[in-house]
């Protein structure tokens, strides 16, 4: 019984690991700019697509530079589609926004499937973590640690960013008050961009970094951003701490389903978002809205 | 120091200002009056380019700022006092003032948290609190103290006394001498007419955004144009004046 139990918090907090690093890009976008962006699925996509064509068979640093390069590209690709499409559409209604997101979805899927076809494509994980690790007589796959590992390393520099940094209070701000944080000279479009640039290289990143554990494939887009919005709203739309918690519970709620009723896995997961709203209607560290 | 020429503003296809004239000097102390929804605050959000007029020129010191992104019209020097609880609530008054000694980089000038805190001796006992929790006067003071890091010019108080005790108002009326002793040029809002014209050389009053009548303030705290305009005068606030002006 106990060996079982380490490998399922193990594979609890891989799952939680890599949804934690993609909700925490989305739940920042839309915390600072009410944006609610379909297309972070296809950052994550392409972040999986850009690693498997990057590393190629390479197991020893040239995968580590490509989970870089790759989340770099993802960036920019970011900071492309916010100075083009977004910064046209923040003033507009929420239903322009995510028409807007929508086609960008759309367009970035097409493309995927122009760039590396319709067959699911494989990552090898690095060598140093490819085989299986024994910890208390429970044997799990090693390269989990390597997700665990970066999704801590994302929570504790988003934590130091938010609380300690003057960027930070800045980005608190924006979700606040905008037009005030403006008036008292604050370039807000280019912290708009910044932002944006962030959420998209945390997805590009979350996506390469899952690469070698899941089939890379057209799809993956779609499936992620449901997840990555469900995490998002059980942990409070714009809170960092809420996504890592929503992570948490999603990723038990996944694992928990898959044991006790495999073939209805899938809805644990909406269980888990109906119960947390019910109890909390703007998630678990979310702050309600404010009118003005 | 700051001068607006024929300004006209839209809320969609409302027009809101229409063709709005003021001047304020430089040290000078200025009263925009007006009742609800005359465009006062929408005159302060044309200034800073909130809300961009249609037309019409936004002049200070010489240089035409007419809707120049927000932050550079701040970085010219210029500092709105938004009405209202609008302090970065979840940050602490600490953070709020360093976020505003940083907002105006390569303006210099005399103000320093140090000197924000000697002037608001409250907010320096209150320097780890969320600002979300301080009552309205702090906040105030809060909002005033951010604006001067900024080491602004011109100040544009947006209905400074709304919502505040009358001890606290007293409290605003020292603060307002002590901008005129550090020779800041302000445009106030307000709708209480006495209060304001008190303590400001000159005033204007606003009516279906256009300016009905402008004068010094000495002259206009007993004027025939403050009862017509305002229904005041002779003394009297005005019945509502504790209501806020619509906006958007």
């Amino acid at each position: 019984m106990m060996p079982t139990a380490i490998i399922d918090t193990v594979g609890v907090l891989s799952t939680a690991g890599a949804l934690f690093i993609v909700s925490a890009g989305l739940t920042l976008v839309f915390g600072a700019m009410r944006l609610i962006n379909i297309a972070h699925g296809s950052f994550y996509m392409y972040g999986a697509f850009l690693l498997t064509t990057i590393a190629g068979a390479g197991t020893g640093l040239r995968f580590w530079l490509a989970v870089v390069a790759a989340t770099i590209v993802v960036a920019l690709i970011g900071a492309a589609v916010e100075l083009v499409i977004m910064r046209r559409v923040y003033d507009s209604e929420h239903l322009t926004q995510l028409i807007a997101t929508f086609g960008l979805f759309l367009i970035f899927a097409d493309l995927a499937l122009h760039f590396w076809g319709d067959n699911s494509r494989t990552a090898n994980p690095p060598a140093a973590f490819a085989g299986q690790v024994a910890i208390g007589g429970a044997v799990f796959p090693a390269y989990d640690l390597v997700v665990i590992a970066a999704a801590v390393a994302v929570g504790l520099g988003l934590w130091v960013l938010l609380q300690r940094s003057g960027l930070g209070w800045r980005i608190r701000a924006a979700v606040e008050d905008p037009e005030t944080l403006q008036a008292g000279g604050t370039n807000l479009p280019l912290l708009r961009t910044g932002m944006f640039t962030m959420g998209a290289l945390l997805a590009g990143l979350s996506g390469a970094i899952v690469a070698p554990q899941v089939a890379v494939a057209p799809g993956m887009d779609s499936s992620i951003v449901v997840a990555a919005f469900i995490v998002a709203i059980i942990g409070g739309l714009g809170s960092v701490p809420g996504a890592a918690l929503g992570a948490l519970i999603i990723g038990a709620a996944e694992t928990i389903g898959t044991i006790v009723a495999p073939t209805w896995a899938s809805s644990f997961i909406y269980l888990a978002m109906i119960a947390v709203l019910v109890a909390r209607p703007s998630g678990l560290l979310g702050i309600p809205e404010r009118r003005q | 120091m700051l001068e607006l020429v024929d300004v006209h503003t839209y809320y969609g296809s409302s027009h809101v200002l229409q063709g709005v004239d003021l001047t304020v000097g430089a040290g000078e102390v200025v009263a925009l009056l007006g009742r609800n929804g005359a465009g006062k605050t929408t005159t302060l959000r044309s200034i800073t380019a909130l809300t961009r007029p249609r037309s019409g020129r936004v002049v200070l010191a010489g240089r035409d700022i007419t809707s120049r992104p927000p932050h550079v019209i701040a970085r010219a020097g210029v500092a709105y006092v938004p009405s209202g609880r609008r302090v970065f609530s979840q940050l602490t008054v600490a953070q709020n003032l360093a976020l505003a000694a940083r907002g105006c980089p390569g303006r210099a000038g005399p103000w320093t948290i140090r000197r924000v805190y000697d002037t608001f001796p409250a907010l320096a006992e209150l320097s780890a609190r969320r600002a979300g929790f301080l009552s309205g006067g702090e906040q105030q003071m809060l909002k005033l103290g951010r604006a001067l890091l900024a080491q602004p010019d011109v100040l544009l108080l947006d209905e400074p006394t709304e919502g505040l005790s009358p001890t606290m108002v007293d409290a605003l009326g020292g603060w307002l001498n002590l901008l005129r002793k550090a020779a800041l040029s302000v445009l106030l809002t307000e709708q209480s007419a006495v209060f304001a014209l008190r303590h400001a050389d000159r005033g204007y009053i606003l009516e279906k955004g256009r300016v009905r009548a402008h004068g010094p303030a000495r002259r206009m705290i007993d004027s025939r144009e403050l009862h017509d305009f305002l229904g005041v005068g002779r003394g009297g606030d005005p019945p509502d004046g504790s209501a806020t002006e619509g906006r958007r």
